[in-house]
C-alpha cells in the first residue's frame, strides 16, 4: 500500500469522448462559470482529486484567458468524509490545497471528473463545511453518468451519459493518464 | 498495513511512508478553522496506561479526538506484577465496552503483543511504550519529523541519511524502533552509548555503533538525544552523572561542531543538564517543541490506517 | 496381588522376551514363559525400561494444590512412565523440616501411583541465610539423601561450603541451582541478540557457568557430592566435563548433572511469541547450546535427565511475560522427548536412556530400591513404552493438574503403554489404573 494509483491504462472500450470533446466540453463549462457569476469575481474551483485537480486547473486556465486575471484553484480530498470508510480498505490521503484567500464569502465551484451516485459530492459538501462558509457552492462535471442515490444534481456538465449500472466510465487525462479520453467499458453498451 | 502496531518492524517501507503522507494531511489540519474530522466517528478508542505518561497519553488522545473518534481513557494503577488488576482482566472489561482501538503503554515488554495475540481482545492494538521494548508512534512522529526538516518533496526523502543516536539505548523503546523504523526508510543509524549502556546483540541490528560521540556527530544529519534516569548511575552504568554528560552530554561546545543543516532532537522529557544543556535544547537547531506537534498528526494517521478500513476481512492492506 | 505376564518385551530395545512380574519382582525372564494364572500383557513392539527415576519434580504440595498436588503430580509421573520422583522443597511451607519432608512422603505413599523422595531444603526457608535441619531431615521416615534450594541459588560460598561438607555425615548431595543471583536480577529469558531485541533482560550463560564452576571447585576442595541442577549452557556442559576430568585424577569427589527434556529440544527464539507458556528458569537457550547438552548427554558428561517439572495454574500463564511464573509440565512426556531428540538421532540406546533416567538418578539419590536392572529378583519397576507411534500433545489431557505444557500441539514420537511398580500396574494400555 501507499503507492500512488496507477495511471489508467490505454483504453479499449468504447471511446464517447475524444481530446477535442473534452477541450470544447471545458471551455463550454468555463463560459457557463462566468456567465452564471456575472464574472470571475469571488469564484474559487476545488477539484476533487484525482482527476477533478486537473480539470479544475483546465477551467481556471480558460476563465483566466477570457478574464484577464487568476482565479484561485485548489484541492479538496474527501476521503475522511466518506460514508464507505469502514467498508474498504484505509486510502490514502490526498492533498487538501485552499487557496491562500480562504472560501468564507466566495462562490465554491467543485470540479469532479464523472458524477455517478452523488455520494462523493455529499462527502464534499461536508469537507467544505468543515473550511469555511462560501456564499454559494457550485459543480461541475465533465460527465454525468445518471443512477444517483443522493438529491444532488451539477450546475455545470460537460456531457450528460445514460449508462447501464454493470457499465464502466472511464476518465483519463493528459498528466496523470497518457491521452485525454471517455470511454465506457462493460456489457450492454455496444450491442 | 497490520491490523496492530505492536512494534517498528511491522511496518514495510511502504506503510511507512503511507503514515508519514497521511500525517503530512493530518498536519495542515492544524491551520483549518475546525480542526476535526469525521473519519473515525462512532470508532471508540480506549488509552490503556499501566505507566504514567502524561505527554503520550494526551497526544493520543488529540489524536483520536480530533478525528472524532470516542475517546475512553483508562488508567490502570498497578499492573498484574503488582497482583493489581491483571492485564488480561483489565482487556475483557474494554472488550466488553467495544473499543476499536486500544493504545496501550505498558512496563512489560511484550504486553501489547500478549493483547494482541492472546484473544483476550478483538481490538486493534497500538503499542504506546512497552517496558525496555518499544514505541513505535515516537518513532514514526521522530521519522515524519526527520521527514519535514531533510526529505520532503522527494520520494526516498530520507535514503543515505545519518541519524546519530544517543544515550541509554539498553533501556530505550525509542532507540529500538527509531533503530528499525530509520533503517527500514533507508536511513543510516549509529548508537552512541557507553559500552554498558548498549544491549547485548546490537552487531546484529545492522546499525553502527559507536562509544565516542565527538567522533560521529561532525558527520550526521539529526542527533537525537535519549533521556537518562538517574538510577541508571545507582545501577553502575556509569560511575557519574557528571562524567555521563561530560561524554555524552550534547551541551553548546560539542554543537558547534554538527554540521549547519544538523537538527536536535530528544523524545523526552528532556533532563536538561544530564543528556542535553539547556542552550542546545533551545538553540534553533532544536525541533523538540515540533516533535510534540507532529506526534498528534502521526498519531491520527496510525489511528485513521488501521481502524477505518476495519469492517474488511483480514488485514487492511489492498 | 495380581501376577503379570508380560510377553515379548524388548528389554532395552533388545531381542523379544518374556518377563513374569510376581510377589513386587522380577519373578522370571525367559521366552515363552507360562502365564501360570497371571495376566498377559502383550508388549510385543514394545521397549522395556527400568521404572523412571525423576530427581527433579515439583508436586506443589504443600501451599499451591491449585497447581498440583502430590496425587496429581504423581499420576502424571506413572503417565510418563516414572515409579520414583523426588519431590523439590519450595513448598509454601518450605520443605526445611523432617515435619514437611515427612508429610510429602506419606502423601507419596497413600498416592500409590509412584514413589516420592522429598528433597530438603539446604537453608531455612531457601533465604540462604543458615542451614536447613538437613540431619533431621536425613534421619526423618522420608530418608532425604538430595538438599536443594531449587528455585534459587545456594550463592553464598562459605554457606554452600558449608553445606557440601554437613551432608557428607549421611551421604547425602546438594543439587545446586546455578544462577549468580546479581547477575540475573529482574532476568526474564536467555541474554542474546534476542533478549536485546524483545526488550527482556537478559540472562546471560555465565551467570550460570560461573556458580557451576565455582560449585565444582568447592566440591573438590571438601571432596564432598555435588548435582548440578539443569545445565542448560555449552559452557556450563563444558566446566561439567573438564571437572569430571579432573575426578579421574584426583579422586574422593563426585560431580554428577542434569539436563533437562526442554532444553534438549526447544530454543530461545520462542520467546518472540512474548507467550509465557515458554517462560522457564533456566530459560531456554540457543540451538548452540541445544547441541552441546545433547552431545554432553551422550557421552555421560551429564548423567541425568531430570524433567524439573514445573507445573502452574492458568492465571499464571496467561498474562504478560514479565508477571508470569517461571516453568513448564514435564513428566508425561520425557521420555519422548530423549527419544525425538537423543534415541532417533542415534546419541543414545535404550540402555543409555536407562541409564540417564533410571540408575542414575536413582544413585544419585541414594534410592536402592529403583533404577535396577531389568533381571530377576530385581523390584518390578517397569516401563514398556512403544517408540513407534507418533502422538500430538493435547494439554487438555494431562493427568497433572496444570496445563503448562510448551508442546502442546506438537507432534511427538513414543507413548507409555504400561508402568508397573514394585509390579503393580499404575498405567496398563496407555491410561491410569486407578481412574
Amino acid at each position: 500500500m501507499g503507492a500512488q494509483p496507477a495511471p489508467e491504462a490505454p483504453t479499449t472500450g468504447r471511446v464517447v469522448l475524444d481530446a477535442r470533446d473534452i477541450t470544447r466540453a471545458l471551455t463550454r463549462i468555463s463560459h457557463e462559470i462566468l456567465e452564471r457569476n456575472k464574472g470571475a469575481a469571488d469564484l474559487v474551483l476545488l477539484g476533487i482529486p484525482r482527476r477533478g485537480v486537473p480539470l479544475a486547473h483546465r477551467i481556471a486556465e480558460r476563465i483566466t484567458s477570457v478574464e484577464g486575471h487568476d482565479v484561485p484553484v485548489g484541492s479538496l480530498d474527501i476521503t475522511m468524509y466518506r460514508d464507505d470508510l469502514r467498508m474498504k480498505p484505509a486510502r490514502a490521503l490526498l492533498p487538501t490545497q485552499i487557496p491562500a484567500g480562504g472560501i468564507d464569502g466566495k462562490v465554491v465551484v467543485l470540479v469532479d471528473d464523472v458524477l455517478f451516485s452523488g455520494r462523493t459530492i455529499r462527502a464534499a459538501l461536508d469537507a467544505l463545511n468543515d473550511l469555511g462558509r462560501p456564499t454559494a457552492v457550485r459543480l461541475a462535471v465533465l460527465v454525468d453518468r445518471g443512477h444517483r442515490e443522493l438529491p444532488i444534481r451539477a450546475d455545470f456538465v460537460g456531457k450528460n451519459l445514460p449508462t447501464s449500472l454493470v457499465e464502466r466510465v472511464r476518465v483519463t487525462l493528459e498528466g496523470i493518464d497518457d491521452t485525454d479520453a471517455v470511454t465506457i467499458q462493460g456489457t450492454g453498451s455496444d450491442a | 498495513m497490520k491490523r496492530h502496531l505492536l512494534s517498528a518492524a511491522d511496518l514495510t517501507r511502504d506503510d511507512a511512508e503511507l503514515v508519514l503522507a497521511t500525517a503530512q494531511e493530518m498536519r495542515s489540519l492544524a491551520d483549518r478553522p475546525i480542526k476535526k474530522l469525521p473519519a473515525l466517528r462512532g470508532r471508540t478508542v480506549v488509552n490503556l496506561f499501566f505507566e504514567d505518561s502524561t505527554r503520550t497519553r494526551i497526544s493520543f488522545e488529540a489524536a483520536a479526538k480530533r478525528l472524532s473518534a470516542d475517546v475512553i481513557n483508562f488508567a490502570a494503577k498497578g499492573s498484574s506484577v503488582s497482583k493489581g488488576e491483571s492485564l488480561k482482566d483489565t482487556a475483557l472489561t474494554l472488550e466488553a465496552m467495544g473499543a476499536d482501538a486500544v493504545v496501550v503503554r505498558h512496563p512489560a515488554s511484550g504486553a501489547p503483543h500478549r493483547l494482541a495475540h492472546s484473544g483476550w481482545v478483538r481490538s486493534s492494538v497500538v503499542n504506546a511504550g512497552d517496558g525496555t521494548h518499544e514505541h513505535p508512534t515516537q518513532a514514526l512522529l521522530d521519522a515524519f519529523t526527520l521527514w519535514q526538516h531533510l526529505g520532503q518533496g522527494t520520494r526516498s526523502g530520507l535514503d543515505g541519511r545519518r541519524v546519530a543516536i544517543v544515550g541509554d539505548v539498553l533501556h530505550s523503546r525509542v532507540a529500538r524502533s527509531n533503530a528499525l523504523l530509520l533503517q527500514t526508510l533507508g536511513v543510516q543509524v549509529t548508537l552512541v552509548a557507553p559500552p554498558t549502556l548498549l544491549p547485548v546483540g546490537v552487531e546484529s541490528w545492522g546499525v553502527e555503533t559507536s562509544f565516542d560521540l565527538d567522533a560521529v556527530i561532525p558527520q550526521v544529519d539529526a542527533v537525537m538525544m535519549l533521556r537518562v534516569q538517574a538510577e541508571r548511575m545507582n545501577g553502575g552504568f556509569f560511575p557519574t552523572a557528571r562524567e555521563y554528560s561530560r561524554r555524552y552530554g550534547l551541551d553548546g561546545r560539542r554543537m558547534a561542531t554538527l554540521p549547519d543543516h544538523t537538527i536536535v532532537m530528544h523524545p523526552g522529557p528532556m533532563v536538561r543538564g544530564m543528556e542535553i544543556t539547556a542552550e542546545v535544547a533551545d538553540s534553533t537547531r532544536s525541533v523538540i517543541v515540533e516533535q510534540v506537534t507532529n506526534g498528534v498528526a502521526v498519531r491520527m494517521a496510525v489511528l485513521y490506517l488501521l481502524l477505518s478500513g476495519m469492517d474488511v476481512e483480514g488485514e487492511t492492506a489492498p | 496381588m495380581t501376577a503379570y505376564l508380560i510377553k515379548n518385551a524388548e528389554i532395552l530395545g533388545g531381542e523379544p522376551t518374556d518377563l513374569l512380574l510376581r510377589d513386587g519382582v522380577i519373578a522370571e525372564i525367559g521366552t515363552s514363559l507360562d502365564a501360570g494364572g497371571a495376566d498377559v500383557v502383550d508388549a510385543t513392539g514394545l521397549v522395556a525400561l527400568p521404572g523412571l527415576v525423576d530427581l527433579h519434580t515439583h508436586l506443589r504440595e504443600p501451599g499451591r494444590e491449585d497447581a498440583e498436588t502430590v496425587e496429581t503430580g504423581t499420576r502424571a509421573a506413572a503417565m510418563g512412565g516414572f515409579t520414583a520422583v523426588h519431590a523439590m522443597a519450595n513448598t509454601d511451607p518450605v520443605a526445611d523440616t523432617a515435619g514437611v519432608v515427612e508429610q510429602v512422603w506419606r502423601l507419596g505413599r497413600e498416592a500409590g501411583h509412584c514413589d516420592v523422595y522429598p528433597v530438603g531444603a539446604v537453608t531455612v526457608g531457601l533465604a540462604g541465610q543458615r542451614l536447613a535441619e538437613l540431619g533431621a531431615m536425613a534421619d526423618s521416615a522420608a530418608r532425604v539423601r538430595v538438599f536443594s534450594d531449587d528455585g534459587r541459588c545456594v550463592s553464598d560460598a562459605v554457606l554452600m561450603r558449608r553445606a557440601l561438607e554437613y551432608v557428607k555425615a549421611f551421604d547425602g548431595v546438594i543439587a545446586q541451582h546455578a544462577q549468580e543471583p546479581r547477575l540475573t536480577e529482574g532476568a526474564q529469558m536467555n541474554e542474546g541478540e534476542l533478549s536485546g531485541r524483545l526488550g527482556l533482560t537478559g540472562w546471560p550463560a555465565v551467570a550460570e557457568e560461573a556458580i557451576i564452576a565455582r560449585d565444582c571447585l568447592l566440591a573438590a576442595h571438601v571432596g564432598s557430592r555435588l548435582h548440578v541442577c539443569h545445565v542448560s549452557t555449552a559452557g556450563s556442559v563444558e566446566i561439567v566435563r573438564d571437572a569430571k576430568a579432573r575426578l579421574g585424577r584426583e579422586g574422593g569427589w563426585d560431580i554428577t548433572a542434569e539436563v533437562c527434556p526442554h532444553h534438549l529440544l526447544l530454543t530461545d527464539d520462542l520467546a518472540a511469541t512474548y507467550d509465557p507458556i515458554y517462560k522457564v528458569n533456566p530459560p531456554l537457550r540457543t540451538h548452540a547450546d541445544v547441541a552441546a547438552l545433547r552431545a554432553g548427554l551422550a557421552d555421560g558428561t551429564i548423567d541425568v535427565v531430570a524433567t524439573d517439572h514445573a507445573p502452574h495454574p492458568h492465571e499464571d500463564k496467561d498474562c504478560e511475560w514479565a508477571a508470569a511464573a517461571f516453568g513448564m509440565l514435564g513428566l508425561e512426556t520425557a521420555l519422548s522427548i530423549v527419544q525425538e531428540t537423543m534415541v532417533d538421532p542415534g546419541l543414545l540406546d535404550w540402555a543409555g536412556v536407562a541409564e540417564r533416567m533410571s540408575s542414575a538418578p536413582a544413585r544419585i539419590g541414594r534410592v536402592a530400591d529403583h533404577g535396577r536392572p531389568l533381571q530377576v529378583g530385581s523390584p518390578a519397576h517397569v516401563v514398556l513404552y512403544d517408540p513407534a507411534v507418533r502422538r500430538t500433545v493435547q494439554a487438555a489431557e494431562s493427568a497433572s493438574l496444570s496445563r503448562n505444557t510448551p508442546y502442546r500441539g506438537m507432534q511427538l514420537p513414543g507413548r507409555v503403554v504400561a508402568t508397573f511398580l514394585r509390579g503393580h500396574a499404575t498405567v496398563l494400555d496407555g491410561k491410569l489404573t486407578s481412574q
